[in-house]
């Protein structure tokens, strides 16, 4: 089925009509379950034959991304986020219609950009002029007005007035003698940096002999094109003589300042300004038309901006798989993996295509048989996908081996709580997580791209699991924010005699001991969780690592189990006793027996020794190490327990050699003896090959099964039992395929004999290291415990210790402040992630290698969805 | 006696109920529901792991060999407010 494998994939070959051929390909896009071949590998980018609707949709992907930031420059436009997706394939006449489109609005738009630039350069134009018209006024109003008067003359910029000389003369520091009598002026606008730069320029270039008055200006004006606001200032220059006047207009070039022409007479300056006032007002109508017919333009084109996006992505990206295939006169064709059971969906969705392009031809699916490994389709849906997501980051599983994600949904999250294991930081971490899931239909809308929080959202329902899963081993390690609850009352009493004798101390740190011959005599045990009183206990933490060392060699051992059992059902599915025989039984042997035997003892001490006689209770490290080195045990969990043990090391060690030599033997005779080895082949060679598509199949999976056995040795791979090339299918009986398939293939009997001592090696030494390995799941909840008991004795003690109201209530909320904070950052977020590490490299090292190979490759079909879900993503 | 027969009855009481969950229930999902085999899977799982989990903590404290060391106050504090 497929949830516990991936899906079968076939290889089938596709002809589509020319004409169709657009249609169909659309319609493999929005099923998504197609993934194609690229039928011609070197064929240049440039050389393919759709080459040129593929540049069309990329300038029409230019022409949105200009409207796009035209639109993004007035904020005030938004531009819809969710946009639903209509499933459809855009006609390819569709292509026509929105090139054209855009480029109209592409056109409209520079138009009316080029246009507003111009008016905003005269507005600005105008807009200094007006500001150098009132500020020179004021220049000349300072010098003589009645000398201007008489001296009124010509139509160029000379101002006359000796008097000018004489009023500004002492302030010019000298003035050239000789020359006309005539005072130059050049008014204009600087930019307020440059003013003092440009004075200095002056003052040295004409030698002192010119004037330099300005006047800033108050209001920042903006720059047409960069749309910057700048600050200016006016300035007005008085020199004598045409080559001073000459110099100055130079200098002013090189800053940049815009000569204005400035009438010096009071009447001409102010009916100047009255017109540039009047056409200052007519320039802004102009201005707000202009601006708001370009609003306009862009708020209907920002509707539908999201919409266009999606189109020429969806046409764009179909043109690129029209691209692989294979192109002839009539008709285009190409390979692709399907998944078998979607087949008739596939179908369908071609049918439409061919219908929807008016064509009468329909399209062919037909079926290639192939050797190849096809490439790995888990189907995931919204809850499945965060566990898969983190299966196939230490790598994908081969083609129909067991996926681990299934039982990952569970065994994660539980190894996450044993070593997370408080109520109180797992209820917090439940409710995050459902907050998240509770609100994922606006989240997913909201299409955050902050990348942190979109990989907690990704793994919310994993972060529920692992919250609701660590209340459950909270409740059961009694472990409330570092507080035990007692529901069901201690089993530990204190008897009577001892508390007589304690109402006589005082305020000791001393301390008394319970024996469980007189505190706990005829009691059941706490029935549901640690009792209560180990809480409060100094010698908790002997109680406690003795147990959880213990709790976690059980639990390793039954994962590892758990995992060379799948690989059992791998070897079943493939059809390979072998391995089964020669695997498979040795590793349980070895491991159940020495590991499994560990387990018992540790359940058998438990049941069989009590406080009675605790004395002779023996050490199961030591009895453990013992039973390797051949001792005989001091003290006796069991009569008997000697021969026992060295029995099970005898067949543990047994079984090195099982696994070492068998299968490399049994593979080194089959291939000297085809004739004797199994009867399948004898078979095989008589049925023949059939021509048919399906059954070429069955023979391509018979013949690698078949090979499976002799053959996949010969892949030069770190793992022997890889299911390499085996095309696996649902066993069918009589297959083809043949022995002659054992001629063709080297057998490289040093080759087989190096990896299968790899394996051996790595299997045995595995199990010791694996199994000490899974001791972190004590090392972390103990460490969860400890910090998380400091940060209550050394942060909230101190806020509930006050005796009186008065100081507490003023010191309580901020402590509690400090201390949810720490909770929080510590406990929460880094041992969170800390665990969330470790339960996963137990899951990817100690499991995994006991049965997965994960050597597959991706399935990456043709989709629209990602495109969909991006609109206007580059 | 009574504690050896409260001690069963919690036993049997837990076992009953892991089990119901992880396979009774189960084997009552009906057929159509879209993903039957992974809710399967997912409480076999669950109640194999927790059950577990919490037979180990009953076992451990099934015979104890040590008893807690309580400080003077504590145990003062245990006296009056758990045992009268």
């Amino acid at each position: 089925m497929a949830l516990f494998r991936c899906e079968e994939m076939a290889l089938y070959q596709l002809f589509l009509q020319s004409e169709a051929a657009y249609n169909c390909v659309g319609e493999m896009g929005e099923i998504g379950l197609v993934q194609f071949r690229d039928m011609n590998p070197d064929v240049n980018a440039f050389q393919r034959k759709f080459v040129n609707e593929v540049r069309r949709c990329e300038e029409m992907e230019r022409k949105l991304r200009f409207i796009e930031k035209e639109v993004k420059k007035e904020a005030h436009i938004n531009i819809p986020n969710n946009v639903p997706d209509l499933k459809q394939v855009p006609a390819a006449r569709e292509m026509n219609e929105l090139d054209n489109q855009l480029e109209k609005l592409e056109n409209e738009l520079r138009e009316l950009l080029s246009n507003q630039e111009q008016l905003q350069k005269n507005f600005l134009e105008l807009t200094e002029l007006k500001q150098v018209l009132l500020r020179t006024s004021i220049f000349f109003q300072e010098a003589d007005s009645t000398r201007f008067a008489a001296a009124a003359r010509d139509d160029r910029e000379h101002e006359e007035g000796e008097a000018l000389l004489d009023v500004e003369g002492g302030a010019s520091g000298g003035v050239a003698g000789g020359g006309t009598n005539k005072l130059g002026v050049v008014a204009g606008v600087i930019k307020r940096e440059l003013l003092g730069a440009f004075e200095r320029v002056l003052w040295r270039v004409c030698r002192g002999n010119v004037f330099l008055k300005h006047a800033d200006i108050e209001e920042p004006l903006t720059d047409p094109t960069t749309g910057d606001s700048l600050l200016k200032c006016v300035f007005i220059v008085f020199f004598q003589g045409e080559q001073l006047g000459n110099r100055v207009k130079k200098i002013c070039e090189g800053f940049r300042a815009t000569l204005y022409p400035c009438p010096e007479q009071t009447a001409e300056r102010r009916e100047m300004l009255k017109g540039v006032e009047a056409r200052i007002a007519d320039l802004q109508v102009v201005l707000d038309q202009t601006l708001s017919h370009r609003t306009r333009v862009l708020e209907s084109a920002a509707a539908n901006l999201p919409l266009w996006f999606v189109k020429v992505r969806k046409i764009k990206s179909i043109y690129h798989t029209l691209n692989l295939f294979q192109v002839s006169q009539k008709y285009l064709q190409v390979q692709c993996w399907i998944p078998i059971t979607d087949i008739p969906k596939i179908q369908a969705a071609l049918d439409k295509g061919t219908s929807d392009a008016g064509s009468s031809v329909p399209s062919v699916l037909s079926q290639v048989p192939t050797k190849e490994q096809p490439p790995t389709f888990n189907r995931t849906n919204k809850f499945t996908e965060g566990f898969q997501t983190i299966i196939d980051a230490y790598g994908v599983s081969s083609y129909r081996e067991m996926n681990p994600m299934p039982f990952t949904v569970i065994t994660f999250p539980f190894l996450f709580a044993v070593m997370f294991g408080d109520c109180g930081h797992g209820l917090i971490m439940a409710l995050f997580a459902g907050l998240l899931i509770w609100k994922e239909k606006d989240i997913i809308a909201a299409k955050s791209k902050n990348e942190i929080f979109m990989m907690f959202f990704g793994g919310r329902y994993l972060i529920f699991l692992m919250g609701v899963f660590s209340i459950y081993t909270g409740i059961l390690y009694n472990d409330l924010f570092s507080k035990s609850m007692n529901i069901f009352g201690s089993q530990w009493a204190i008897p009577q005699d001892v508390a007589k004798t304690l109402a006589g101390y005082s305020d000791n740190t001393d301390t008394v001991e319970l024996d469980p011959k007189d505190s706990f005599k005829d009691k059941a045990p706490y029935p549901f969780g640690l009792d209560p009183i180990w809480q409060v206990a100094d010698n908790k933490l002997d109680f406690l690592n003795s147990f959880k060392m213990k709790l976690s060699v059980i639990l390793g051992v039954m994962h590892m189990l758990f995992g060379v059992v799948l690989s059992l059902l791998n070897h079943t599915y493939f059809r390979k006793p072998l391995n089964v025989i020669a695997e498979f039984i040795p590793q349980v042997l070895f491991l159940g027996g020495l590991f499994g035997y560990l387990v018992f003892m540790i359940i058998y001490k438990w049941f069989a020794f009590d406080y009675t006689n605790s004395a002779s209770a023996p050490q199961l490290l030591i009895t453990f190490t013992d039973m390797f080195m051949l001792s005989a045990p001091d003290d006796e969990l069991y009569s008997g327990q000697y021969t026992v043990q060295v029995i099970i090391l005898l067949v543990g060690v047994a079984c090195v050699p099982w696994m070492l030599f068998v299968k490399p033997t049994v593979l080194y005779m089959r291939h000297r003896n085809p004739a004797a080895g199994l009867t399948f082949k004898n078979l095989n060679n008589l049925a023949g090959d059939d021509g048919e598509g399906t059954e070429g199949l069955i023979s391509n999976d018979e013949l690698d099964r078949e090979n499976g056995i002799g053959g996949d040795d010969h892949v030069i791979s770190p793992d022997t039992h890889g299911a390499h090339s085996s095309n696996g299918n649902a066993p069918g009986a009589g297959g083809h395929g043949g022995g002659h398939g054992d001629d063709d293939e080297e057998f490289d009997f040093g080759q087989i004999m190096i990896l299968q001592a790899i394996h051996t090696i790595e299997f045995c030494l595995g199990c010791i290291s694996h199994t000490a390995s899974y001791l972190r799941l004590w090392a972390l909840s103990l460490a969860h415990a400890e910090l998380s008991e400091v940060l209550w004795s050394m942060v909230m003690s101190i806020g509930l210790s006050y005796d009186s109201v008065f100081p507490g209530i003023l010191i309580l909320p901020p402590i509690f402040a400090a201390w949810a904070v720490l909770t929080l950052a510590i406990l929460l977020l880094m041992e969170g992630l800390s665990a969330f590490l470790h339960a996963l490299r137990l899951h990817w090292v100690e499991f995994q290698s006991k049965f997965y190979h994960g050597e597959g490759h991706l399935f990456t079909p043709f989709s629209f969805k990602h495109i969909v879900e991006n609109p206007l993503e580059d | 006696m009574g504690a050896a027969f409260a001690t069963f009855c919690i036993w049997i009481l837990m076992t009953v109920f892991w089990a119901l969950i992880g396979v009774a229930v189960p084997l009552i999902i009906p057929e159509k529901i879209e993903n039957r085999r992974l809710i399967q899977t997912m409480l076999l799982l669950t109640s194999v792991s927790c059950y577990t989990f919490w037979l180990c903590i009953f076992l451990m404290q099934l015979n104890p060999l040590i008893g807690p060391e309580l400080e003077i106050r504590t145990a003062q504090a245990i006296v009056e407010e758990w045992q009268s």
